[in-house]
């Protein structure tokens, strides 16, 4: 299958750019030297990082006014324009840990991401590996029907996806965002760990059922450590899809099962004007992104890519 | 379990029913000769038998959109269209 | 990769199939079944043949919404993918800051949708927002609440502040994947920046590109969250995209049959761009 078949180039490539992004210590001199062949000569270089830092500001900025509204009181708000908090108060951020209506919007968020990873990333782990490694009758276009999936709007499934999930029972549970949110994170980790599986020489395959590990021996304690990395970035992204998804969360829950990103819509619209509480809330829905990012830095693009760096 | 909330009507089930028959058809032929039948057709795509049906079956569809949103609700012409449109995907893409 | 023919590889792919198969084809026959009855509740239908479709193919309201989707998405891909790779190239290959950069443009990938735009709503209220009070302290007259041009720009900066990452991503992994000898070569040759880009690194993040643009436009065009948060659509229709209006179709106004043919027009559109996507990519990748 054309899409998988990565030329050896294209690994070749693929390698060194872990190389180069991983260790960065190990190439210093002369990943600096290309640098400055690569970004111009002279003063137009020095001046070079300033796109990045603008870029960056640029993208704080809306973040840093969302912090400070959070440790506003909604007097001072109300009252007018100013660039930092002038009576500085964590009222928001109790009231939101305290308050089960808050909290609760949390956990079910929580839970359902937990459970939709776990079954996305499972799920996907054998079929990737079939793509990977076999062909089967009519695979292309079940590879490209997953696709169209990960494509789909989800406007369009959300009315059906209330009366399925109501005439199933699990309405308003987290299972059932769960399992919806299947629609389009099954068909990305599919995809990014297929590539990131085919990166693996097949000949490690063979040498190991040569040895005689049968094949889920095999996969569990051979394959799965080498594409660790991979498995990693897989789980992040159905973690970041499912987290940051609505639209079909909000169709699938009413009370007990109500994603925080929903009860804040809701706040918004019923008591009133609470920007406060608003802001606090949107900055605890940033921070457990922020967390794991850190660990999948140098992955993210390949990710992004589909497993196709 | 209750399906009510599905609305099947006979015209949706037969459309359905078709395309079911399509792929099991597509199966059958795939297994009685192998391979795909690959070639490089006229728009330049490498494409097998599959590919051929997918083209044929998306095109009919903007072909019965297109008929409705110029001509009229007639769409027995519409899909004479389409079989002609498939007839020549499948002899030449 | 030479692969082995084993058609047992469908018992793996089997749990993923009914999985996805449960998920999207059942609600998909659901949408064809709707589409061509009137309901008036109680699961009560009546068949009405295509007189939906022909009612949405030949709606203002459907064409408006379209067009508006199609000025958004280009207006986007022409902002995003530049400036992406203009921010790309213009980062460090290596060394501490690389990381901080990376992590800090990849936090609002990871900020849910509705929080984008609430944070958007608070930066850009005219009169204790900072963007907004910042362009109207110019003396720009800026309200995105009430001016559909303010609306659209807000929606778009919006966007651009969401996604370019997105783009800076791939086309840097593009970038650090090319070997230092090319740009020592260059050097030798005496080459310009320009065909330094030109022909070492365009070449080198074509693949990346693809999928970058591919991924934007898909996306931007299924955008809901986001727009709908900020602005609801307003001021009047001014930012009704494809999915806003069918969601208020479908949910606002219970009009369960436009709704459901104007789904399967949009997931006819949708189909045909995740072909082409598709295509191009593999058969740039067949081309190697």
């Amino acid at each position: 299958m054309t899409s998988v078949k990565e030329g050896l180039g294209d690994k070749r490539g693929d390698v060194l750019m872990r190389e180069q992004t991983t260790p960065p210590a190990a190439s210093n001199a002369a990943g600096l030297q290309s640098a400055s062949v690569m970004s111009g000569r002279g003063r137009e270089a020095r001046f070079l990082w300033l796109v990045p830092t603008v870029y960056i500001i640029f993208l704080m900025l809306p973040i840093y006014w969302l912090l400070n509204m959070s440790f506003k009181t909604t007097n001072e708000i109300l009252g007018g324009f100013s660039l930092w908090p002038r009576s500085f108060t964590v009222a928001s951020y109790v009231e939101i840990l305290t308050n089960p209506v808050w909290y609760n919007g949390y956990i079910s968020s929580i839970s359902y991401v937990f459970i939709n990873t776990a079954i996305s990333v499972s799920v996907a782990l054998p079929a990737a590996y079939a793509f990977s490694r076999y062909r089967f009758l009519g695979d292309k276009h079940l590879f490209f029907w997953l696709l169209t999936n990960r494509m789909a709007p989800p406007a369009v499934f959300a009315l059906p996806f209330y009366q399925l999930y109501s005439a199933i029972n699990l309405f308003d549970t987290p299972w059932a965002v769960a399992l919806a949110h299947c629609l389009f994170n099954i068909p990305l980790a599919v995809w990014i760990l297929e590539g990131f599986m085919s990166g693996v020489p097949k000949e490690i395959d063979e040498t190991a059922f040569i040895d005689g590990y049968s094949w889920p021996r095999f996969f569990v304690k051979i394959f799965m450590p080498l594409i660790a990395s991979g498995i990693g970035v897989t789980a992040f992204f159905c973690f970041m899809f499912s987290w940051v998804e609505l639209l079909l969360a909000k169709t699938l829950t009413s009370v007990a099962a109500k994603p925080i990103a929903a009860v804040m819509t809701r706040t918004a619209s019923t008591s009133g004007y609470e920007l406060g509480l608003l802001a606090a809330a949107g900055v605890l829905t940033i921070v457990p992104g922020a967390i794991v990012i850190w660990f999948v830095r140098n992955y993210i693009a390949k990710g992004f890519a589909l497993g196709r760096v | 379990m209750d399906l009510s909330w599905m609305a099947w009507t006979w015209q949706t089930a037969t459309f359905f029913g078709v395309i079911l028959l399509l792929l099991v058809g597509m199966t059958v032929w795939e297994w009685a000769s192998p391979g795909g039948a690959p070639r490089h057709g006229i728009l330049g795509l490498d494409t097998t038998r599959g590919d051929r049906l997918f083209i044929s079956l998306l095109g009919s569809a903007y072909i019965h959109l297109a008929w409705l949103g110029l001509v009229g609700p007639n769409l027995w012409w519409a899909l004479a269209l389409s079989i002609v449109y498939a007839i020549g995907v499948f002899r030449f893409v | 990769m030479d692969k082995t023919w084993n058609n047992k590889a469908w018992f793996m792919v089997l749990p993923v199939l009914v999985l996805v198969a449960f998920n999207a084809i059942i609600p998909l026959m659901t949408v064809v079944n709707y589409s061509v009855q009137e309901t008036f509740g109680n699961n009560l239908f009546f068949f009405e043949g295509v007189k939906w479709f022909q009612e949405v193919l030949n709606s203002p309201r459907f064409h408006a919404s379209l067009l508006r989707q199609v000025a958004f998405t280009g207006l986007i891909l022409l902002i995003e993918v530049p400036l992406g790779v203009a921010v790309a190239l213009a980062m460090p290959r290596s060394g501490p800051w690389v990381a901080v950069c990376l992590v800090l443009m990849s936090l609002p990938l990871l900020i849910p949708w509705n929080v984008v735009g609430a944070m958007w709503n608070i930066f850009a209220l005219p009169d204790i927002g900072l963007l907004g009070y910042v362009i109207n302290a110019m003396g720009i007259s800026y309200n995105f609440t009430s001016q559909p041009l303010s609306a659209w720009f807000t929606v778009v900066l919006m966007d651009v502040w969401h996604w370019t990452s997105l783009v800076v991503l791939l086309a840097y992994a593009g970038l650090v994947s090319i070997p230092d000898a090319y740009y020592q070569a260059a050097k030798i040759d005496g080459a310009s920046r320009w065909s330094v880009f030109r022909f070492i690194q365009l070449p080198k993040m074509k693949r990346v590109l693809t999928i970058a643009v591919l991924l934007r436009f898909m996306d931007s065009f299924m955008v809901y969250t986001e727009p709908f948060v900020l602005t609801g659509g307003g001021p009047g229709n001014a930012t009704t995209f494809l999915s806003i209006d069918l969601v208020k179709a479908a949910l606002g106004e219970f009009n369960l049959g436009i709704a459901a043919a104007m789904s399967i027009i949009y997931f006819l559109m949708t189909l045909l761009m995740s072909w082409l996507f598709y295509t191009l990519m593999t058969q740039s990748e067949a081309e190697g």
